[in-house]
C-alpha cells in the first residue's frame, strides 16, 4: 500500500471495498437481470474508487496519474458493456416478457 | 528484446489499425458494401501476418512502444512467437469465416439488418483479438478483452438473446475479477507492463492474490469447467460463422492471457497446488464436456460441448510444462504441445462449425436424428467434418495428434499417469461423440433432397480442416516460430 | 535412389487416392486405369527394391515434425516381405473389386479410400520407428472404416461401429504403451533396440503386455476378436482385404516388430514374455477353429478361420528359435494368399449364384468349376496338405515348437489341422460330389466375367507355387529365412 496512508486515502479505499462487497452481494442475491447489471456497476465503481485511492502517493508527492487514466478508460468500457447488457435485457423482455434467466439445465442446453 | 529496425514494416500496428479502420468503414459504407471489405482486408491481413511471422523468425521478438512512450507510461505491443502463431491463426480463420459469411450476412442488392450490423462487429472482433494476442500491458489487455466480449456477445445475440445475456453475465463477473487483480498488482508494483512485471519479485502475497483474481476472471471467459455453463448455449445457438469465431478464436484470447500471466509475469508465485488445480479442472472439463457432448441431439450443440472438453487439455500445460524437460530433452515438451493443441483446435473447430452451418443451410435444421444421408448430398462438407474430427480426436496424421503426443510424453515422463489416462479417455470419448453424426450422415443409400449449397462454399470448411490436419505434418514452421522469445519457464516448468 | 524409394512407394497409392477422390463418378475408365496403373507401378518398384534389399542395401527416408517427433521410413527385409505380399494381393484385389462393383454407386469414394488404405498399409510396412508405425496403423483404421460401411445399410453400419469401437480402444492402449516406453527411452527405432534397461523389469513386462494388447485387437486374438466376424457385412473385396492383407496383418506384423526389433529375442527370453503370448495364440487357434466348425454361413466360417490362422503368425513369433520364426513369418504371406483366394471365391459364389450357406454348396463344383477349384486348393492349403503353402508354415512351426522346448505346440497344430479338415472337407465334398437341387441343365455355362474369376485362380496358383517352389531364394520361405538369418546372426 502507498507509503504514509493518509486518512482520506484509506477512507476512499475502504469505501471502495465496501462498495465492492455490496455489489457482490447484489450480484449473487438478485435474480432480476437489471439488478444484476446495476450490481456489476456498483462493483465497478468500488474497484475504480479503490484504484484511485491506491494511486495516492502521500502528501506533497501528488498522485500517480496512471490510475486516473486507467480509471477513465475503465469507466468507458464499463459504460459500453452496461449499454449492451441493457439493450439485450430490453430485447429479452420483449421476447419473453421477463427479465430473469432460468436455472441452467446441463446436458440439454437451450432448446432454441 | 530487440526494437524493430528504424523504418521497419509496422506489422504489429497495422494488425490492430487495419481491422479497426475497417470496422468504422463498414459503418460508413452501410450494409450493401460492408461485406465486400473483407475480400480486400483478408488477403491484406494474411500478408501482414506473414511478414510479421517472417520478422519474428528472422529478427527475434519484436517490441513496439506505441507513440514512442516507454513503459510504464506508454503501452507496448509484443510480437514474440506466441503472439505470432495466434495472429496467423486469427488471420486465417477470420478470412475464411469472412468469405463464408458473404452469404448469410451478405447483401444481394439490398441492405439487410444483418448485413449492416454484422460487419462492424466482425472487424472490431478482429482488432480486439489481435490486440489481445500482441498486447504487452495488462490493462491494455483488459480493454481489448472487453471489446472482444462486447462483439462476441452481440454476435451470440443473433441466435439467442437469452444465451447472449448469460454469456454477458459470466463475462462481466470475469472482467471485474480481472480488473480487481490489475488494481492490486498495480498498487504493489507500479506497473502493468508484462516485461517490467516479469522483473519484479517483490511482495509475493499481493502478486499471488492478484494473479489468482485475474486467472479466475479469465477462466470464466475461457469457459473452463466448472465455469463453462454459458458456452454451449451461446456457441450452439449463434449463427454458424459466429460460432466458428467464438469457439476457434475468442476463448483462446483469454487463454493466451492466462499463459502470459503464469509463464511470463509471475511464474515464481504459482505453487504446485495451484498448477495442479488448473489441470484438475482441465481434466474435469475433458471428461464432463465429452460426456455431455455424447448426450446432445443437435449437431452444433455437440460441437459446442466438444469445445468445453477440448479446452480442458490446454490447462494440462501448467503442471506438465518443463516438469519432464530433464527426463525428455529430446522432445518438444508440453508447452509447445499445448499451443499446437490450441492451433489445431482453432482450425478444426472453425471447420466443424462452418460445416454444420452448411448442413443447416441445406436441411434447415441440425437434428442428428434427421441428417440421414446428408453425406451423399454434401460429400465435401461431411468430408471436411470428418477430417476436423480426426484432428479433434487426436488421431494421426493431424495437428491434434502431434499436440496429444507431446503432452502425453511429458505426462508419462513426469509420472502424471492420471493426466495421461484422461487424455486417452478424452480422445476415445471424442471419437464416440463425433462418430454419431458422421455415422448418421452416411446411413441409408439415397440422396436426400436439400437446398442448394454452392461448391466453393463447401471448400472453405474443407480448407480449414485440411490445415488442421496439415499442422501435424508440416509442423516445423509453426513450431520454430513458437520457440522465438519463448519464456524460459515454458522449458523449465512453473513449479520448480 | 535409396532415399527416394520409400517416398515413391508411398506416393503411388497416395496420389491415386487424391486423384480418385476428385474424379467424377461417371469417369470409370480413368478410375480403372489409375487403379490398375498405380498397383502395377508399385509392384514394379517393389520388385526393384527386392533385388536391392537382397544385396543388403538399406533404403531410408526421414521427415521431421517437431523436436522428438519424426517419421522414419525404412525398407528392410521384413518390411519388404509384408510390402511384397500387400502389393501383389492389392493388384489382384483391385482387379476383383473393379469387376465386383461394376455399375454400382459411390465408387470414387470407395476407390479413394481403397487407395488410402494401400497407402496406410505401405506405411505400416515401411515404418522404421514405433511412432511412425502407430501413425499409419491409425490411418489404416480411419481409411478402412468407410470401406466397411460402404453399403450404408443397417448391418454394415453396425459392423463399422463395432470395428471402430474395438480398434480405437486398442489404439489408445497402444499409444499409451508407446509413450510410456518413449518417455524413458526416447524415440524407438527398429534398427537400434531401445535402452529398455532404464525401465524396471516389471515396467518392461507391463509395456510389452500393453503393446501386444493394443495390437491384439486388430490381430483378432481371443478375446478381442469379435469385430472380425461382424465385419463380414462389408462387401466381398473389402473382407478379402481385411482378412488377408491390411488390418489383421497389420496387427500381426506389429507384434512381430515388437518382438524382434523392439524387445529382441534375448530380452524376450530373459523376461519370459513369449510363453504367455504363445499360449494366447494357441487358445485363439483352437477357439477360432471350433467356432468355424459351428458356422453354417460360409463367410462367417471363413472369418473364424482367419481368427485361428492369424494366430499362427503370433505363435511363430512368440516362440524362441529360428524355425518357429520362419514358420510365423512365412505364414504371414501364405495365410494371405490362401485366405484371399477363399474370400474371392466365396464372393463370386454369393454374387453369381446366391450361395451363402454351406448347405447351398451342393453340386456347385460343376457349375463353377474354376472358382471351386481355387476354393478347394486354398482350403486344402489351410488344412496343411503338402505341398501347398499351409503345409510349409505348419512344418516349420512344428519344428520350431520342438526346438523351443514346447512340444505342446505340435498338439495345437495337429488339433487345429484336424478341425480345419473337419469344416473344410465336408464343404469340398458337398461341392464336388453331390447333386444340387436344381439339375445341371439349367446351368448356362458361364461362371462370370473373367476379371471376377481370374483373381481367385491366380492366388490359388500362388498358393500352390509358394509351396512347391519354397526352396527358391525369392520364395516367401527363402525370404523369411533371409530375415531370420539377419536377425539371429547379427
Amino acid at each position: 500500500m502507498s507509503g504514509a496512508g493518509l486518512d482520506s486515502a484509506t477512507l476512499f479505499a475502504l469505501t471502495g471495498a465496501i462498495l465492492i462487497g455490496i455489489g457482490v452481494y447484489g450480484f449473487i442475491v438478485h435474480a432480476h437481470l437489471l439488478r444484476r447489471i446495476l450490481a456489476f456497476n456498483v462493483i465497478g465503481s468500488g474497484i475504480f474508487l479503490m484504484f484511485g485511492a491506491l494511486g495516492f502517493r502521500g502528501a506533497g508527492n501528488g498522485t500517480d496519474p496512471v490510475p486516473q487514466a486507467l480509471i477513465i478508460t475503465g469507466i468507458v468500457v464499463a459504460l459500453s458493456l452496461t449499454a449492451l447488457a441493457v439493450a439485450l435485457l430490453v430485447k429479452l423482455a420483449e421476447e419473453e416478457g421477463g427479465a430473469t434467466l432460468p436455472e441452467e439445465q446441463p446436458g440439454r442446453g437451450e432448446a432454441e | 528484446m530487440t526494437a524493430p529496425l528504424p523504418g521497419a514494416f509496422p506489422a504489429l500496428e497495422l494488425l490492430i489499425v487495419l481491422p479497426l479502420a475497417a470496422s468504422l468503414l463498414a459503418i460508413l459504407l452501410g450494409g450493401r458494401l460492408a461485406p465486400r471489405i473483407v475480400l480486400l482486408l483478408g488477403p491484406a491481413m494474411l500478408v501482414v501476418t506473414a511478414v510479421l511471422a517472417f520478422q519474428i523468425q528472422t529478427q527475434g521478438p519484436v517490441r513496439v512502444e506505441i507513440g514512442g512512450w516507454e513503459a510504464p507510461l506508454g503501452i507496448a505491443l509484443i510480437g514474440d512467437g506466441l503472439a505470432g502463431v495466434f495472429l496467423v491463426l486469427t488471420a486465417i480463420v477470420m478470412t475464411a469465416v469472412g468469405v463464408f459469411a458473404q452469404k448469410p450476412f451478405g447483401s444481394e442488392g439490398a441492405e439487410t439488418t444483418e448485413s449492416y450490423t454484422f460487419w462492424p462487429l466482425y472487424f472490431a472482433m478482429w482488432a480486439a483479438l489481435n490486440a489481445v494476442f500482441c498486447g504487452g500491458d495488462l490493462f491494455n489487455l483488459y480493454v481489448a478483452l472487453e471489446l472482444l466480449t462486447l462483439t462476441a456477445v452481440a454476435m451470440v445475440a443473433y441466435g439467442s438473446t437469452r444465451a447472449a445475456l448469460r454469456y454477458l453475465l459470466f463475462a462481466l463477473a470475469g472482467s471485474l475479477a480481472y480488473l480487481m487483480g490489475i488494481v492490486l498488482l498495480y498498487s504493489a508494483t507500479g506497473t502493468l507492463d508484462i516485461e517490467l512485471l516479469a522483473r519484479q519479485d517483490t511482495i509475493e502475497a499481493t502478486r499471488m492474490v492478484s494473479g489468482a483474481l485475474m486467472t479466475a476472471g479469465l477462466l470464466a471467459k475461457t469457459a473452463l469447467f466448472p465455469l463453462h455453463g454459458w458456452l454451449p448455449p451461446a456457441h450452439g445457438s449463434a449463427p454458424a460463422p459466429a460460432s466458428a469465431l467464438l469457439s476457434s478464436l475468442v476463448i483462446k484470447a483469454s487463454f493466451v492471457i492466462i499463459v502470459r500471466i503464469w509463464f511470463d509475469v509471475m511464474p515464481d508465485v504459482a505453487g504446485t497446488v495451484f498448477v495442479q488445480l488448473l489441470s484438475i479442472l482441465g481434466a474435469g472439463a475433458v471428461l464432463y464436456g465429452s460426456l455431455l457432448a455424447l448426450r446432445q441431439t443437435r449437431l452444433k450443440m455437440i460441437i459446442a460441448y466438444s469445445t468445453v472438453a477440448q479446452l480442458g487439455y490446454l490447462f494440462f500445460i501448467f503442471p506438465l510444462a518443463g516438469g519432464a524437460a530433464a527426463e525428455t530433452p529430446w522432445a518438444a515438451g508440453a508447452w509447445s504441445g499445448g499451443m499446437f493443441h490450441a492451433l489445431a483446435h482453432g482450425l478444426a473447430k472453425a471447420a466443424m462449425f462452418l460445416a454444420a452451418g452448411l448442413v443447416i443451410e441445406a436441411l434447415g435444421h441440425d437434428r442428428i436424428d434427421d441428417i440421414k444421408g446428408i453425406a451423399r448430398a454434401l460429400p465435401l462438407t461431411m468430408f471436411a467434418f470428418g477430417l476436423a474430427a480426426v484432428s479433434l480426436m487426436g488421431l494421426p496424421p493431424s495437428g491434434g495428434f502431434l499436440a496429444k503426443y507431446l503432452m502425453l510424453t511429458a505426462a508419462l515422463a513426469d509420472g502424471q499417469i492420471g493426466l495421461a489416462l484422461v487424455m486417452l479417455a478424452g480422445g476415445l470419448l471424442a471419437a464416440a461423440y463425433l462418430f454419431r453424426p458422421v455415422n448418421r450422415a452416411l446411413a441409408g443409400d439415397y440422396v436426400p433432397e436439400v437446398a442448394v449449397v454452392t461448391y466453393w462454399r463447401q471448400l472453405i470448411p474443407l480448407g480449414l480442416a485440411l490445415l488442421s490436419v496439415a499442422l501435424g505434418i508440416i509442423s516445423e514452421p509453426p513450431y520454430d516460430l513458437l520457440q522465438v522469445g519463448r519464456s524460459k519457464v515454458a522449458v523449465e516448468g512453473i513449479d520448480d | 535412389m535409396t532415399d527416394a524409394m520409400p517416398i515413391l512407394l508411398m506416393l503411388c497409392p497416395l496420389v491415386s487416392a487424391v486423384i480418385i477422390f476428385f474424379l467424377r463418378e461417371e469417369n470409370e475408365r480413368l478410375r480403372t486405369t489409375i487403379n490398375i496403373g498405380s498397383s502395377l507401378l508399385k509392384l514394379g518398384l517393389v520388385a526393384w527394391t527386392l533385388e536391392g534389399v537382397g544385396r543388403g542395401v538399406i533404403y531410408e527416408y526421414r521427415l521431421e515434425f517437431v523436436l522428438g517427433l519424426y517419421m522414419l521410413l525404412r525398407i528392410d527385409a521384413l518390411a519388404l516381405l509384408f510390402i511384397a505380399l500387400s502389393s501383389f494381393l492389392w493388384l489382384v484385389t483391385t482387379v476383383y473389386a473393379i469387376a465386383y462393383f461394376r455399375g454400382t454407386a459411390n465408387l470414387s469414394r470407395f476407390f479413394g479410400f481403397f487407395n488410402l488404405c494401400v497407402f496406410a498399409t505401405t506405411g505400416i510396412a515401411l515404418s522404421g520407428s514405433l511412432i511412425s508405425f502407430f501413425f499409419f496403423y491409425e490411418l489404416l483404421t480411419l481409411s478402412t472404416w468407410p470401406l466397411v460401411v460402404h453399403k450404408g445399410d443397417h448391418e454394415s453400419l453396425a459392423a463399422g461401429r463395432t470395428y471402430l469401437g474395438y480398434t480405437m480402444v486398442g489404439s489408445a492402449v497402444l499409444l499409451f504403451a508407446i509413450v510410456w516406453m518413449e518417455g524413458t527411452t526416447g524415440p524407438v527405432e527398429f534398427v537400434a533396440p531401445p535402452e529398455l534397461d532404464k525401465l524396471s523389469g516389471t515396467a518392461q513386462g507391463a509395456i510389452f503386455a500393453l503393446l501386444v494388447a493394443g495390437l491384439a485387437v486388430k490381430t483378432a486374438i481371443v478375446p478381442v476378436h469379435s469385430w472380425l466376424p461382424k465385419a463380414m457385412a462389408a462387401p466381398a473385396p473389402v473382407t478379402a482385404l481385411l482378412h488377408a492383407v491390411a488390418v489383421v496383418k497389420a496387427g500381426a506384423f506389429g507384434i512381430v516388430r515388437i518382438i524382434y526389433d523392439v524387445y529382441g529375442i534375448d530380452r524376450m527370453a530373459e523376461h519370459s514374455l513369449g510363453v504367455p503370448l504363445a499360449m494366447a495364440a494357441s487358445v485363439t487357434i483352437i477357439y477360432g477353429s471350433l467356432k468355424a466348425l459351428q458356422q453354417t454361413d460360409i463367410k462367417r466360417m471363413l472369418a473364424f478361420s482367419t481368427v485361428s490362422q492369424i494366430s499362427y503368425i503370433v505363435l511363430g513369433a512368440s516362440l524362441p528359435g529360428p524355425f518357429a520364426t520362419i514358420g510365423g513369418l512365412v505364414h504371414l504371406v501364405h495365410q494371405g494368399l490362401m485366405k484371399i483366394t477363399l474370400f474371392f471365391a466365396a464372393g463370386v459364389l454369393a454374387e453369381r449364384r446366391g450361395v451363402h450357406s454351406v448347405s447351398q454348396m451342393a453340386g456347385i463344383g460343376r457349375r463353377m468349376p474354376l472358382t471351386m477349384l481355387a476354393f478347394s486348393v486354398a482350403a486344402l492349403g489351410l488344412i496343411g496338405v503338402p505341398p501347398l503353402a499351409g503345409f510349409v508354415s505348419k512344418w516349420y512351426l512344428g519344428i520350431g515348437g520342438l526346438q523351443a522346448g514346447h512340444p505342446w505346440v505340435i498338439l495345437v497344430l495337429a488339433a487345429s489341422s484336424l478341425l480345419n479338415a473337419a469344416y473344410f472337407l465336408p464343404l469340398i465334398y458337398r461341392a464336388w460330389f453331390t447333386e444340387g437341387p436344381d439339375s445341371l441343365e439349367q446351368y448356362d455355362g458361364k461362371e462370370g466375367p473373367t476379371a471376377l474369376i481370374l483373381p481367385a485362380v491366380v492366388t490359388a496358383f500362388a498358393t500352390l507355387g509358394v509351396g512347391v517352389l519354397a526352396g527358391f531364394a525369392f520364395s516367401p520361405l527363402g525370404w523369411a529365412s533371409l530375415i531370420v538369418q539377419r536377425e539371429y546372426i547379427p
